[in-house]
């Protein structure tokens, strides 16, 4: 056989790739290191904290960062450590499940949108660009006043308002594919619809809905956080970084550490999974695929 | 209907058969007839060649064998013969129990007709999935597939994905993919148009050798004219929708009596012997397929068409015995 015909490239996995870019990327390190600490933190929350999250003081209101309570405590003597660390669990769980059902929802809508008939694909378009008329806030307030401020609640709005991102990235995918050559072979080669979808054209558009979705963790973030801080999130006295930095911002000019306490972990989290996510993507894109030595 | 359609020997029965078939377009601008009474016959374990210039129809030829017309196409008449059972009244599932395991299709770009998703082992067994095999018998099977298209170490490679094969090792794959159900008819369409000459000639080859192998019979869809004469046993000549000359390849190649047979042979780079500077063509361009008019399809560019042409399409004639020719011209015995 001729030298072309057999010149091959070393298969490699994709996990081996993932390490070797992180050892490469100083930042895409970085982002991991923070998503590990949120993460972890969020998991061993119950082991962790060093005092009872809700537990009222009122001898040690506003006190300052100390040994004993390394962030200080808000007006209620609580110790506000121990809160962020029990508010990453809420926002990463807000975070996990919205993301994940809509996730999933949208990679079924829209997948039956590129694949299926042109008028189920308007009627799901036009449904998806229906929710995404309003915006998020405005579209929260208005399910809060039906269902009353609760954790499911910001659960409901995210998972309504993001499956139509979902469904339409989704969608562009499964169209672009649906013509390609190889989906033509499968069909001479005897396979069915679901066989095509499930087999072929699943595995092609998980990959960038699965980096959309962790680049969108810090926004699910965000949005719980802003909803508690308007108070239409988490119930009192269940600790987020949103009501913490709610508690504080009435007493910011003197006890500057509640707010930071609130917001620095937003900001972590964001960047940690922002950093990771387009790692992620540069790993896993086609088109800036690079050949790791 | 008109028994001057019969091209082809009929001694052996014809592993696929297709008869008067015609297939139309809707298109905004009216009915495109894309096909109009195509009759070709491909006995067992031969090969037959189906040749033309582009937009001729050789594409719709192969979507309608596996049934995998798009939305807006209407076949208007006609039965597709698969060892003696009617493809166009098949059901889903048994058209999907057909394709792949009785026809199976090579095509053109190896580079994008694997999916890119999924490693090569995989897409092996998952088209296995109509045999009740065990995972590890179906690997087995695709090794041994992989390992007889000549590529080496076959196990290891199961678990690359395409794009960490060169093209003609793809090319070899698909055909590994074609044949590993065994199929009585493969289609190969186009299949060495991507690849590079050196690369052409190896997967001639090896189509000849596994043909022989798994003694299938071959529609072979080129516009290749050298490839057609040295792999093919028939030709089927096409043009804008019509079948204008069929034959073995000697009568083809060396008697060619339809002009557009004749002017295409002509074109061919390899046959020109003499130095020039402008490679031939045929002047002008296939007719619209909307507004067809009643007279020789090739009447337009034709250079030896006479005043007293009648103005209706030819019948198909047959000159010596399987070469059939769809011009007026050669009622006067041109053969020699």
């Amino acid at each position: 056989m001729n030298n072309t015909d057999t010149k091959l490239m070393k298969p490699d996995s994709s996990m081996g790739k993932l390490v070797k870019h992180l050892l490469r990327d100083r930042l895409a390190m970085v982002g991991l290191l923070l998503v590990i600490l949120i993460t972890g933190s969020a998991i061993l929350a119950p082991v962790i904290v060093p005092h009872n999250p809700n537990k009222m003081n009122v001898h040690y209101r506003l006190k300052g960062p100390s040994i004993e309570h390394w962030l200080g405590t808000d007006q209620l003597g609580r110790d506000v450590f121990s809160r962020v660390i029990v508010g990453s669990r809420i926002a990463l769980k807000v975070a996990l499940i919205s993301i994940g059902i809509a996730g999933g929802l949208g990679l079924v809508l829209g997948m039956l949108a590129g694949f299926g008939s042109k008028k189920l694909d308007s009627i799901l378009i036009i449904l998806f660009d229906t929710i995404r008329s309003f915006p998020t806030i405005m579209f929260a307030l208005a399910v809060v006043t039906l269902f009353g401020p609760s954790l499911n609640t910001i659960i409901l709005v995210v998972i309504i308002t993001s499956i139509p991102v979902y469904g339409r990235i989704v969608r562009a995918q499964t169209q672009a594919l649906r013509h390609n050559d190889f989906i033509l072979a499968e069909k001479a080669m005897g396979a069915g619809k679901m066989r095509i979808l499930g087999v072929h054209i699943l595995p092609n558009v998980i990959g960038p809905l699965l980096i959309i979705a962790s680049m969108d963790i810090p926004v699910v973030v965000t949005i719980e956080a802003g909803l508690s801080f308007l108070g239409l999130g988490v119930r009192p006295p269940t600790a987020s970084w949103g009501s913490i930095l709610n508690d504080g911002y009435a007493f910011i000019r003197n006890s500057p550490w509640l707010v930071i306490a609130g917001g620095a972990p937003l900001i972590l989290t964001t960047l940690g999974f922002t950093f990771f996510g387009e790692a992620l993507r540069d790993i896993f894109d086609p088109k800036l695929k690079q050949e790791v030595v | 209907m008109n028994h001057d359609m019969q091209p082809q020997t009929r001694s052996k029965k014809p592993v696929l058969s297709i008869k008067e078939l015609s297939v139309d377009f809707k298109t905004e601008r009216g009915l495109l007839q894309a096909l109009r009474r195509i009759s070709i016959d491909i006995p067992s374990q031969q090969i037959v060649g189906l040749v033309g210039e582009s937009g001729c129809g050789k594409s719709t030829v192969i979507n309608s064998i596996l049934k995998l017309l798009p939305n807006n196409a209407l076949i208007k008449n006609g039965r597709i013969e698969l060892q003696g059972e009617d493809v166009l009244t098949m059901s889903q599932a048994q058209l999907r129990a057909t394709r792949g395991k009785r026809v199976s299709v090579i095509f053109q770009d190896p580079m994008t007709s694997l999916n890119p998703a999924l490693s090569i082992g995989r897409q092996m067994t998952n088209i296995q999935y109509r045999d009740q095999l065990s995972k590890s018998e179906k690997r087995q099977r695709a090794a041994d597939m992989l390992t007889r298209v000549g590529i080496p170490d076959a196990e290891k490679r199961l678990r690359s994905y395409p794009h960490q094969f060169s093209g003609g090792m793809l090319q070899r794959i698909a055909i590994a993919m074609a044949l590993l159900m065994q199929p009585a008819l493969l289609i190969a369409d186009e299949p060495t148009t991507a690849l590079d000459a050196t690369l052409q000639i190896q997967i001639i080859e090896l189509l000849k050798t596994l043909q022989k192998e798994f003694r299938c019979s071959v529609l072979f869809v080129s516009h290749h004219l050298g490839l057609v004469a040295d792999f093919c046993d028939q030709v089927v000549v096409m043009y804008a929708g019509e079948i204008v000359e069929s034959g073995s390849v000697r009568d083809i190649f060396h008697r060619g009596s339809h002009p557009y047979t004749k002017r295409l042979l002509e074109c061919d780079p390899a046959r020109i012997k003499t130095k020039t500077r402008v490679l031939p063509t045929i002047p002008g361009s296939i007719p619209d397929l909307v507004n067809l008019s009643d007279s020789c399809i090739f009447n337009d560019r034709c250079l030896i068409k006479q005043n007293n042409c009648p103005q209706t399409v030819a019948p198909l004639m047959e000159l010596t015995t399987g070469h059939f020719v769809r011009c007026y011209l050669n009622q006067e015995g041109e053969s020699e």
